[in-house]
């Protein structure tokens, strides 16, 4: 069990629940005082940053065939900018 | 660093087939999260509104639970790998319970909703907001079969297959957390 500290995905973990913490701030509106569109764009940056991590290392997707990984990183990045787009034009 | 984690050559974690499942329905969701932030920019204050009688709270608490048992896979499969299935089973275990209090809270949130007169016809977004979760939370309780599964499976004497199979399981639980993830800042951190 002592382990399991050993483990890059343990560490990773306890990053992921650190992120989720700051997200959960930032949709309370903190952080960028009444800036509720920085505060948003940081809630969703933060959750394709985490979706990435465990696609890389949760999934080894790090270690996959490169076209996998490829399709992978397109979706986090073209969905993340999509809804930012979206967002931004909207608010 | 584990042997895996030191491996050159490219590695597929899981079958193909089951990797055509996972990408298919990660495009799927993706074309969910698109069409929900399209329309609520049609109607922002609906859906600001909306979203302040979602309980954040339950929200960020499920989000630690599928990242939990997410982790847990992870380590079940490096488990594994190193020659010890007992140990496995226990962090697949683990995974299961993590996954079993997601449901529960996913309940309780559920009616705490249906109680105060929300439901699926009330707005659009609460169209979306039950359509999303209720999609996830199917994905949850098929993961939660696979996991089972996977359990009955390291009960077995160790072959090839099993690390094959451990690893297609875990793809796609980990693709359950990744779906969740974007849910949680969509519903109800986005203002």
């Amino acid at each position: 069990m002592a382990g399991i500290l050993k483990l890059r995905v343990t560490w990773l973990w306890l990053f992921l629940i650190a992120a989720t913490v700051a997200s959960w701030e930032f949709g309370h509106g903190l952080g960028f005082g009444e800036n509720i569109r920085l505060s948003t764009t940081a809630v969703i940056v933060i959750a394709f940053i985490k979706a990435r991590m465990v696609i890389l290392d949760f999934m080894e997707i790090r270690h996959a065939p490169p076209g996998l990984r490829l399709l992978l990183e397109a979706w986090t990045l073209g969905v993340a900018t999509t809804l930012l787009a979206l967002y931004w034009q909207s608010a | 660093m584990s042997e895996h984690t030191a491996r050159r050559t490219p590695h597929l974690p899981g079958e193909t087939g089951v990797w055509v499942f996972i990408l298919g329905d990660m495009l799927m969701f993706a074309a969910f999260f698109i069409v929900f932030m399209f329309y609520r920019g049609e109607d922002v204050a609906l859906y600001a509104k909306s979203q302040l009688t979602l309980n954040q709270h339950l929200g960020a608490v499920n989000t630690f639970l599928m990242l939990s048992s997410s982790w847990c896979v992870a380590v079940a499969v490096e488990t594994a790998r190193g020659g010890r299935p007992r140990g496995a089973q226990v962090w697949l275990l683990s995974a299961m319970a993590c996954a079993v209090g997601f449901v529960v809270v996913k309940f309780f949130e559920y009616s705490e909703k249906i109680a105060a007169g929300f439901t699926l016809t009330s707005n659009d977004f609460f169209m979306y907001y039950y359509m999303l979760t209720g999609l996830h939370l199917m994905h949850v309780l098929l993961g939660l079969g696979v996991l089972n599964y996977l359990w009955f499976t390291l009960r077995a004497p160790p072959a090839a297959s099993t690390l094959r199979t451990l690893e297609s399981g875990a793809s796609f639980w980990h693709m359950v957390d990744i779906l969740w993830i974007v849910l949680f800042a969509l519903l109800y951190l986005v203002r």
